[in-house]
């Protein structure tokens, strides 16, 4: 975009959700079902998370209700990987040749994501460019970003330089603010762009702007007693390859790769080939595959890391120091999800800086 | 070719994994097409004779006639399945391996005297060469057709070593142990179900058996489980 207009007051989300939707979008947001906040299919934003937040700890998570926010909540353990890197996809089915499938790629406008959320869709873009499937499905969403104003005590987006502010990378970029309850909306791209012009708004003032400039600030300060020192980490961590601390984490970690399958950077697949009984066909399938898994590193029968310490090691290793080598920036963008969604609770900053 | 010879073989068990295969009822059709079910007791009292070239075989040995049974089973099969927690593991009924089985006899039967019985639950694979072990209380679908195709086609059955959480997180389910503290296996057993309880927010009961590197003493070490599950113990 050329130049950035004034972002402008939206009151509420419905006429966004009824314009996206007359656009031919299918408006995948935020909900709350089964004791978490996770995204679903929208139609309308009666059924958005209003009220509801969520307290955040390692292995923890849980929603109370509190504000009157739409938005006041931190990562769920959905990301917008479901949606550009599913977790299942035919490859190709063969019946006596090659049967390309169609790729399942409908426009998708995915509305509540986070600073850290559209930087891990950066760091995928880097990472799974090559494929035309994952171009497919990441030209077909459109992205409706929220500045975060509730971090959780597990996140920490601002030490991955990531976040809480949505800077890059969006079609609309909302900050919600309260008394009055009103959303501050600017946009990311052209078509942002002629999608909040026709929406009803109105014109921000500079009280607004300042209100959204606190937003960001008392978010920032949340997680001030999480930060930690980004810089040497790479280093570190290639140095710490024969440390006694990884036999000391396996001695908690379940390898149960919950850390992998939630973070929304981690793209590791596996491929299955299946015949089909009656007809003589076959059919192969890429799905999620973790670092954790057996079958990951498996040569000759058997897995090359068999330990819970050289498998922890190869994540925490690749967030950190090796995707550095192999894509030139971090492989992990600061959500915790990984943290509050390990059974056993393990917190991975915890562990960073116990092996510096 | 020949048409293959499939037999359908039961020990020590509940008549669930085979039930199974009955389950399959779209897909059976297909499987018939491609194989003879030459003996399946559960769906025929036809006894075809073999030698077979696949033998699925439900249920533990508990019995000094089922551990003759199995090394005929063997004999006379090109092949061997176990199918299920029995055949693999033992079953529940290994609980008896635990125990004394003499006492666990005079408190269940009026007639303890009637009851043959080996003082153990054994896995067939105690006691003959085993091809695949395929798992699960009871075993899953999918799975079986799985093995079943892998095997006709001559080719290793895909049936992934990896925890029902990666599963159960495919499936998109929250973690109910994370999100409501309920006590789950999920993460020290083998997937294979799809995460099915998980799914109706239910903690995972362990059916596929424990996963290949599982992490249990960490699982019941954690302050939280081992409270969600005496909580759960003193709920009962
Ligand atoms: S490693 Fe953890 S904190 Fe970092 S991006 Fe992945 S899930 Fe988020
Ligand atoms: S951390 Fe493991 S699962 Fe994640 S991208 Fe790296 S190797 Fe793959
Ligand atoms: S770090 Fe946690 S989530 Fe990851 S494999 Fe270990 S126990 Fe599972
Ligand atoms: S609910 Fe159970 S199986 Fe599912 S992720 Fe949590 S611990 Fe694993």
């Amino acid at each position: 975009m050329d130049k950035q207009p004034n972002p402008v007051l939206l009151d509420a989300l419905d006429p966004l959700i009824t314009a996206l939707r007359i656009g031919g979008f299918r408006v995948v947001g935020p909900t709350v079902r089964d004791g978490v906040i996770r995204f679903a299919e929208l139609s309308s934003a009666a059924e958005s998370p209003t009220g509801w937040t969520d307290a955040q700890e390692p292995g923890r998570y849980r929603l109370r209700q509190e504000g009157e926010l739409v938005f006041g909540y931190a990562a769920s353990p959905d990301s917008a990987k479901r949606y550009t890197h599913p977790p299942r996809t035919t490859l190709f089915r063969w019946d006596k040749g090659p049967i390309e499938p169609e790729i399942d790629a409908p426009p998708t406008a995915l509305i509540g994501l986070r600073a850290c959320d559209l930087a891990a869709l950066a760091v995928q873009d880097r990472v799974l460019g090559g494929s035309a499937a994952y171009r497919a499905r990441r030209a077909a969403l459109f992205l409706v970003a929220v500045d975060c104003a509730t971090p959780s005590a597990v996140c920490f987006c601002t030490s991955m330089g990531t976040g809480p502010k949505a800077e890059a990378g969006f079609d609309l970029a909302l900050t919600e603010l309260s008394e009055p309850h009103r959303f501050l909306a600017r946009a990311g791209s052209e078509r942002g762009a002629e999608i909040l012009a026709a929406l009803p708004h109105r014109a921000s003032a500079p009280a607004d702007l300042a209100a959204a400039a606190d937003v960001t600030r008392t978010a920032t300060a949340r997680m001030e007693p999480r930060r930690f020192e980004l810089d040497g980490v790479k280093e570190q961590v290639a140095a710490a390859r024969t440390s006694p601390v990884w036999e000391e984490i396996a001695s908690r970690c379940l390898t149960c790769a919950n850390c992998t399958i939630v973070c929304p950077t981690c793209f590791c697949t596996t491929v299955e080939d299946g015949t089909d009984l009656s007809d003589g066909a076959a059919e192969r399938v890429e799905r999620w595959d973790s670092c954790f898994t057996f079958g990951f590193t498996e040569l000759g029968g058997e897995p090359v890391r068999a330990s819970g310490a050289a498998r922890y090691r190869q994540w925490l290793s690749h967030k950190f120091s090796t995707w550095v080598d192999q894509f030139g920036e971090y492989g992990c963008v600061g959500c915790g999800r990984c943290v509050t969604w390990c059974p056993a609770g393990i917190d991975l900053v915890e562990e960073l800086e116990r092996l510096r | 070719m020949s048409v293959p010879k499939l037999a359908v073989w039961k020990l020590a068990s509940c008549d669930g994994c085979q039930l199974t295969l009955l389950d399959c009822e779209d897909e059976l059709l297909s499987v018939a097409a491609k194989v003879e079910i030459a003996y399946f007791l559960e769906a025929s009292s036809f006894k075809g004779r073999g030698p077979y070239d696949l033998s699925l075989i439900e249920g533990s040995v508990t019995t000094e006639e089922d551990l003759h049974r199995v090394q005929h089973i063997r004999r006379v099969s090109k092949h061997v399945v176990t199918i299920g927690a029995c055949a693999t593991a033992g079953g529940i009924q290994a609980l008896r391996n635990f125990a004394d089985v003499r006492e666990f006899i005079s408190v269940v039967y009026a007639r303890p005297d009637y009851i043959a019985t080996l003082e153990h639950s054994t896995p067939v694979s105690a006691h003959v060469a085993v091809d695949f072990e395929l798992r699960g209380c009871p075993i899953d679908k999918r799975q079986l057709l799985e093995v079943l195709s892998a095997f006709l086609a001559g080719r290793r059955p895909v049936i992934p070593e990896e925890s029902v959480c990666v599963e159960c997180k495919e499936r998109g389910n929250p973690c109910v142990m994370v999100a409501h503290g309920t006590p789950c296996l999920g993460p020290v057993t083998q997937a294979g179900c799809g995460a099915l309880c998980p799914a109706f927010n239910r903690g995972c009961f362990g059916c596929f058996g424990p996963l290949r590197s599982a992490n249990a003493a960490t699982l019941a070490g954690l302050p939280g489980v081992t409270r969600t599950f005496s909580d759960f113990q003193e709920a009962r």
